[in-house]
Order: structure tokens, then sequence, then C-alpha cells
């Protein structure tokens, strides 16, 4: 999923300073599951906010609303009514959900409550994890399964550095060294020999941004 | 096109390279008095690529003085900073400007260093940078495109001969040898059982020339130091302890003493082709590490 990250909340709350109608919108997909934007945390910060509000004598008006996601127009088109009502939107979107709303709903004023972090998977209760940078050219059928791209800080292609040490990341010794790990997942399969050849330079074409992917066969006519 | 470095490889002597760290900054005074007193002991002086990605003055630069003043420099290029082109290009620089030596490194990450929130790079790694020497060699560049004039370079690498586990750096190793290397200059060696272990396999490689890498202690609190914030180097429990036992104010001489019988044996019992001392920010020691192991 996307996770991300609630900014801190004096960040959030000076942003919205000057209205006085302010709509919290949670998104119920990659947010909800890494408990940073979905249906409680909307309640959460909505009710951070009122308080923080009142103790500076302001009463604002403070709606709170979740939509299974706001990467898709069919979620965000049924609110437009609603969001008329409020002068401003603080999306707890990751950053595409927060463009989408603003695209869809534009000229309304639509602000991020959250920092989007990474891809990445839940790897236990309350802590999630980087696995994947959207390179556009997955080679993890030649690594093990283990990303070089992502979980290597320098993203090597022909692994490891120098500075590795008892299978710790130079950068960080609490962090496992990929290249390791990669090394040992395929000698435990047996398959080294996928990574004994020099891997050429990364294609940087894919990730040239704003990218598009289309699907011709699924667009109208 | 020559390179004295290359020639002094390829004699079969015990062949010494030294570095020098460019100053952060535009105040030369000291980095000159460094080559002065190095370039005529060696047979050739690296200068470092914004080394522990502290920010420095580039490479290239003082390469060049290093020229001007009839030193032999190895142009050390990291994959940290610079992307192919910019890559590419200081290559091509390097050669025009007469510089024939390189050393291929990935680089330390930027979080070791003093600009925690730049960019790492890293569009290329060791490898392909070792590859791409050798195919502008060949008159072209990296995305196929006719050069008007190649280059010629004596090119390097580096090795970790104490890494723990040593399986995966043996892998990159012979990757670095496949892309085309003349030469190794290794990270610091310390414990010489280690070493000829590396150097057992590192053998079947005969026309790789290998030079160990000899970091000299200056103390107890230096060693730890490194140890613990210095990517490839580890320094053993009992090597601190000789440091610790030599007089107050006297750990530089000890750790002098140790460099030099480092040398004598790897030279003695011909280990390797050579060393590389590196004397960070202690450059004038290096002259009394040679004189104290006989070189």
């Amino acid at each position: 999923m996307i996770v991300a990250e609630r900014k801190p909340f004096e960040e959030i709350k000076e942003s919205v300073r000057a209205y006085e109608r302010i709509l919290v919108l949670g998104c119920g997909t990659c947010v909800s599951v890494c408990l940073a934007g979905g249906e409680r945390e909307v309640a959460i910060l909505a009710s951070q906010l009122r308080m923080a509000f009142r103790l500076g004598g302001r009463e604002v008006e403070i709606g709170e609303l979740t939509i299974t996601r706001q990467c898709d127009r069919e979620y965000i088109e049924p609110i437009r009514q609603t969001a008329a009502l409020y002068d401003v939107i603080l999306s707890m979107a990751c950053g595409a959900g927060v463009q989408l709303v603003a695209e869809v709903l534009e000229p309304k004023v639509v602000l991020p409550a959250l920092n989007t972090r990474f891809i990445g998977v839940t790897e236990a209760e309350g802590v999630w994890g980087e696995r994947c940078m959207a390179c556009g050219d997955c080679l993890l059928a030649y690594t093990g399964g283990i990303c070089p791209v992502t979980m290597c800080a320098k993203g090597l292609l022909n692994g490891p550095c120098g500075g590795t040490d008892h299978g710790k990341c130079e950068v960080d010794r609490e962090k496992d060294c990929a290249w390791t790990l990669i090394y040992r997942r395929l000698e435990a399969q047996g398959r080294l020999d996928m990574i004994e050849r020099i891997f050429e330079p990364k294609r940087f074409g894919p990730r040239l941004h704003p990218a598009r992917v289309m699907r011709e066969v699924y667009q109208r006519a | 096109m020559a390179s004295r470095f290359k020639e002094a490889l390829e004699s079969g002597k015990f062949v010494v390279t030294a570095e020098v760290g460019p100053p952060k900054g535009t105040n030369i005074e000291k980095l000159l008095h460094h080559i002065d007193l190095l370039k005529d002991r060696v047979d050739a002086l690296n200068v470092t690529d914004n080394q522990s990605a502290v920010m420095r003055i580039c490479s290239l630069a003082v390469c060049k003085l290093i020229k001007d003043r009839g030193g032999e420099p190895i142009l050390q290029v990291t994959c940290r900073d610079k992307n192919r082109l910019a890559i590419q290009s200081e290559l091509l620089g390097a050669h025009v400007l007469g510089i024939h030596n390189v050393l291929c490194l990935t680089g330390d990450h930027i979080v070791v260093g003093d600009h925690i929130d730049a960019m790492p790079v890293f569009d290329i790694d060791s490898v392909h940078l070792i590859q791409a020497v050798r195919t502008l060699e060949q008159g072209k560049d990296m995305a196929g495109n006719e050069l008007d004039g190649p280059v010629s370079f004596c090119v390097g690498a580096t090795a970790t001969p104490e890494a723990d586990p040593l399986e995966p750096q043996l892998l990159k190793f012979k990757k670095k040898v496949r892309a085309g290397i003349n030469f190794v200059q290794t990270q610091a060696v310390y414990d010489l059982d280690k070493f000829r272990r590396f150097m057992e396999f590192a053998r079947k490689f005969d026309r790789v020339k290998v030079l160990a890498g000899i970091v000299l202690l200056a103390s107890v609190g230096m060693a730890r130091y490194m140890n613990a914030n210095v990517p490839g180097i580890f320094v053993p429990e009992e090597m601190i302890q000789e440091l610790a036992s030599a007089p107050k104010g006297k750990a530089i001489e000890k750790g002098i003493e140790i460099a030099a019988r480092l040398i004598r044996t790897i030279r003695d019992e011909g280990i390797c082709d050579g060393v590389h001392i590196m004397a960070i920010g202690r450059e004038e020691r290096v002259l009394d590490i040679l004189d104290a192991a006989g070189l």
C-alpha cells in the first residue's frame, strides 16, 4: 500500500488557520490500512482541531467525511454538494488523492494533512516498511524477491558496496544490507547464478515524471 | 597515452601510493605542501572525491595541481554525486588535462557526510563506472554515440578484504575484474591472516595488481571512531590495545610502528603487489611510515 504519516499537528493547524469551515476528508484505502488517514484518524484530527481553535477563542465548523478512496473520480463526484458547504478541504489521503480532489473540485482549496512516504508493506503491528520505488523495470526475478533499488540505500544493481559490515548497511547499523540478504536468499535457493552477471545501468526512462499508463482496450471511444 | 603509474605497476616493483584529501575551501597552502612532500616518494598520489560525503574541492582540480607540480595523480571518482553524463564528462576532462589514472568507487552514502539532505545520485555503480571508462576508450560513450577522440586510463577499483561475510564482496570483485581493471587499492588491512586468504582468491586474477590499504591509526579514539563511523574500516581490538599501551602522547608513533610493520611483512612475504597509504589529515606522517618501513 501507499504508506503515509500525518503531518505535525502544528503544521496542519497553521495551514487551516484562516478558515471558518473545514472539511476533514479521509480515505478508506491505503491510508486507512496504515492508520494515517482513515475514518478514525479523521475523527481524531477533527477533535484536535476543534479543541485547538476553542482554546484560541474561535468556534470553527469542522466536518468529517471518509470516502472509499480519493484516487478515483467516481468517489469524489458524489461529495460535491457537501464540499460546497466548506471553505477548505483538509484531505487525509496520499499526495495522489489530494491532487485529484483538488482537480475535481476546482477551485475549492484542498490542503494535505499527510506526508506521503512510500510504497510498502505492514511489517508488524504499527510498523510499515518501504519495499518498492516504482522504478518501472522490475528485476525481482533475479534478486530472490528482494529489491536492490529500494532495499539497498545506494540502489546498487551490482552490490554490495564496501561499506557493509556483518550484513548491516553503512547508512544505519540497524538496517540490513540488501545485497547480503539477496546473496543469502539466492544461496538458499541454489540460484546464485542469477546475480553472477553484470547488471546494466538502470534505465531511468520509465521514471520520467509525470508518468502515465494507458490501456487502450479500456479507454472510452 | 603512457601512465607513469601503469608502468610502475607493470615493472614488478613493490608499488607505493598515498592519498591527499582536498581542503574544504580554496586555501590550498597546506595541500600544496603535502603534494610537494609526497610526490617524489610515491609512485602515485590519489585524490579523494568528496571523501566521506563531505564537500571539498573536486578531485579533478587537485589532480591537475599534482600534475603541474610533476607528481603522478590518481583521480578518484565516486557514483554518489554525479550522474552518468557528469561522470563521462569528467573522464574526458581528466584525459585532456593529462590525467590517466582513475580509481572507480561507489562512494560513501550522503548520510555519513555533512550535507545530509542532499540527493544521493548513484545513477550508476562502480562496475558500470569501470565499464564506462573502457567504453570511452573504445571511442564511444555509454549511450553508444561516437566520440571525437577516445580516452586512455589505468583503471582501478577498491576491495574490502576484511569484510564479513566475504563471499558477496568476492562476487563483486569478480565483476570489477570482468569490467576491466588494472589495479585494486584495498580498504584498510589490519588482519594479515584475513588478507592472505583474500589474496589466495585475488591471485587467480593475476593481471590485476593489488595494493594493500594501510590506514595510519593516530590514537585509540580515532580507531574507535573509525570502527563506529567510517564504512569499510574494522580495526581489531588487539590493535586498539596495542595503541593504548603506548606512553601518553605517543600513540601516533605506535600507529606508525604498526603501519610500518604491516608494510614490511606484506613486502617481505610478497603477499601482494604494493601498498596504498592513507594518513587522513596527517599526510606529513606518511614520510615517517615510509622511512620506518624502509621504502
